[in-house]
């Protein structure tokens, strides 16, 4: 008994430190969070206005906006990037492909750099007067340089085309190890049975990959509604609130107008919500499929 | 037909690595190159290598920005690690219910924005530093505490212990071996490939992190390399040569950590899925 006990209290002691440490920094600072968003003010001096915070989300324009691009970003830039990872996946898989390790090394390098130097390297390149413009006016593609930072509707394209330029490598590594798994005497079988290119992706490749489509769709989508690195670096939100996210809105609300913490905790809730709704529908999706 | 789609094959698979890889090569060869060439365009190396960098010690804190983060990122590494591996060694070995249950609410942190962690955080390292100033804000360990235990690792490392040969535990044990000189004599030196996938996927993130240091330090002798570079790239007159050697800098330990343990990497980032 004594010696049972004793083992008990050190099997504890194996977890104790990471159980503290996730409690006070994730769980503890969740709960402030919560106590914060029903209160306002500026500053240290906050007051208890009861639902008043979240009343204000309704007609907040800049909230509005910035969950207007979230989902923007989620509805065209997530399914581009995740359908275009598993195509490269495929076309990697092939057992006679040449110059396989070069084409994969290159297509992940991007997943390496840092999300600030990659942002910085992206403004330039998308300048008014950078690189792209002026490549595409030289090839007569344009006869104006596109306004890529400071127009609305480009700056949101600018957007789109980093994370997509960033992320794709990333996801494509975990479609390739997945397919590495997959026995190949299954499309050899498919193969005899006649079954096409196309079919054998979709009826053999797709289902078998589902756990990484799940996988790939949350990752991203959570990454994706804690967007921040990016837009700040390369425009900053702007221009007015075109680009605009969540978490960069967070940032400004706290650190860069006055600040109105527990407003801003209000805001964080919604992220809160709205990856836990997301998490919750892709599960139930991918489960349906099943059937 | 066959051969058509071969030739579409290697057209695309083109295409998208010079599309990955052109940023870079533009960054090399723009720190090669004058900011007026750069913005001319020019896509050759240049002579102003030695130049750039000349300028970018006269004028940019680098060293200082790079000590800063190579400090952070190796304590936060270290740390990490040592934290992780105890947990997820301690919720496989000496599994039981209530330790599972705990594992699964502490796998729910995994699904909190770092958004939503800031303010309250901000808050705490705020009325921490009224007390105990050298932890509170505008210093390291306010940016490394919070980043250092996540449930991903703690989730990698019991993934990995799954695999491990208990026969050896038990060795161990019989030899006269404490619990935590088993983990450490044992456990620790069998698992070093994932110790290596682990410091990894690790010492990047900390290295790369952006938004928690932005807050977080206010001084700015205490600078990492990503708010150097985003204070750079928001000049309103920027020397672009300059600019694309601190990058170049900055971003060479992480290209060759990377180089040197891409099998590891890659293994940090797909091991904890399957």
């Amino acid at each position: 008994m004594n010696i049972k006990s004793k083992t008990n209290v050190v099997s504890w002691s194996f977890i104790s430190i990471a159980v503290l440490m996730i409690c006070v920094f994730y769980f503890y600072p969740m709960v402030q969070a919560l106590i914060l968003s029903f209160k306002s003010g500026t500053g240290t001096n906050l007051n208890f206005v009861g639902i008043d915070n979240y009343q204000r989300l309704l007609t907040d324009t800049t909230f509005l906006a910035a969950l207007k691009n979230t989902f923007l970003y989620l509805i065209i830039q997530v399914p581009i990037m995740i359908i275009l990872a598993m195509f490269i996946s495929v076309l990697l898989n092939d057992k006679n492909l040449k110059l396989k390790g070069f084409f994969r090394t290159a297509i992940f390098l991007p997943a390496v750099t840092s999300l600030v130097a990659y942002s910085v390297i992206f403004k330039y390149l998308f300048g008014a007067d950078g690189l792209i413009n002026t490549a595409l006016m030289n090839l007569h593609l344009i006869t104006t340089p596109i306004q890529w930072i400071t127009d609305p509707f480009w700056a949101k394209i600018t957007i789109i085309i980093a994370i997509t330029w960033r992320w794709t490598g990333y996801n494509m590594i975990f479609y390739l190890s997945a397919l590495q798994n997959i026995d190949n005497s299954i499309y050899e079988a498919a193969r005899i049975d006649g079954a096409s290119s196309s079919r054998q992706f979709f009826s053999i490749t797709v289902p078998l990959l589902k756990p990484i489509i799940l996988f790939t769709s949350i990752t991203s989508t959570i990454g994706t509604l804690q967007l921040f690195d990016e837009v700040m670096n390369i425009t900053k939100g702007g221009p007015g609130n075109a680009t605009m996210t969540l978490s960069q809105y967070i940032y400004n609300l706290s650190f860069k107008y006055t600040p109105d913490f527990g407003y801003a905790a209000t805001v964080s809730y919604a992220i809160v919500i709205l990856i836990v709704i997301f998490s919750i529908l892709q599960f139930k999706l991918a489960g349906d499929k099943n059937g | 037909m066959a051969k058509l789609k071969r030739v579409f094959m290697y057209l695309f698979l083109s295409a998208a690595a010079v599309i990955s890889i052109f940023p870079f090569i533009w960054m090399i060869v723009s720190s090669t190159n004058r900011s007026v060439d750069v913005t001319r365009g020019k896509l050759l190396p240049g002579a102003y290598l030695f130049e750039n960098l000349q300028k970018v010690f006269d004028t940019v804190d680098l060293v200082p920005a790079l000590l800063n983060s190579a400090k952070i990122s190796l304590i936060t590494t270290a740390l990490s690690l040592l934290i992780a591996s105890l947990a997820g060694y301690g919720f496989e070995i000496f599994r039981t219910k209530v330790k599972d249950r705990i594992f699964s609410i502490l796998l729910l942190s995994m699904m909190i924005p770092f958004a939503a962690l800031m303010v309250p955080l901000y808050r705490m390292f705020g009325s921490i530093s009224q007390t105990m100033p050298f932890i509170g804000i505008d210093t390291i360990s306010a940016v490394i505490l919070p980043s250092v235990t996540t449930a991903f690792l703690i989730f990698f490392f019991r993934q990995s212990t799954k695999m491990f040969p208990k026969d050896m535990l038990e060795a161990g044990r019989i030899d006269g071996l404490s619990e935590l000189g088993v983990f450490f004599r044992i456990y620790m030196p069998t698992m070093k490939t994932t110790y290596a996938a682990a410091s990894i996927i690790t010492f990047m993130s900390s290295w790369n992190n952006y938004l928690w240091p932005l807050v977080v330090l206010q001084s700015p002798e205490k600078r990492t390399i990503p708010l150097l570079i985003s204070n750079l790239g928001s000049s309103y007159t920027p020397d672009y040569g300059v600019i694309m050697t601190v990058i170049l800098i900055a971003t060479l330990p992480t290209a060759i950590v990377f180089f040197l343990m891409q099998k590891h990497f890659v293994a940090g980032m797909t091991g904890s899925v399957k």
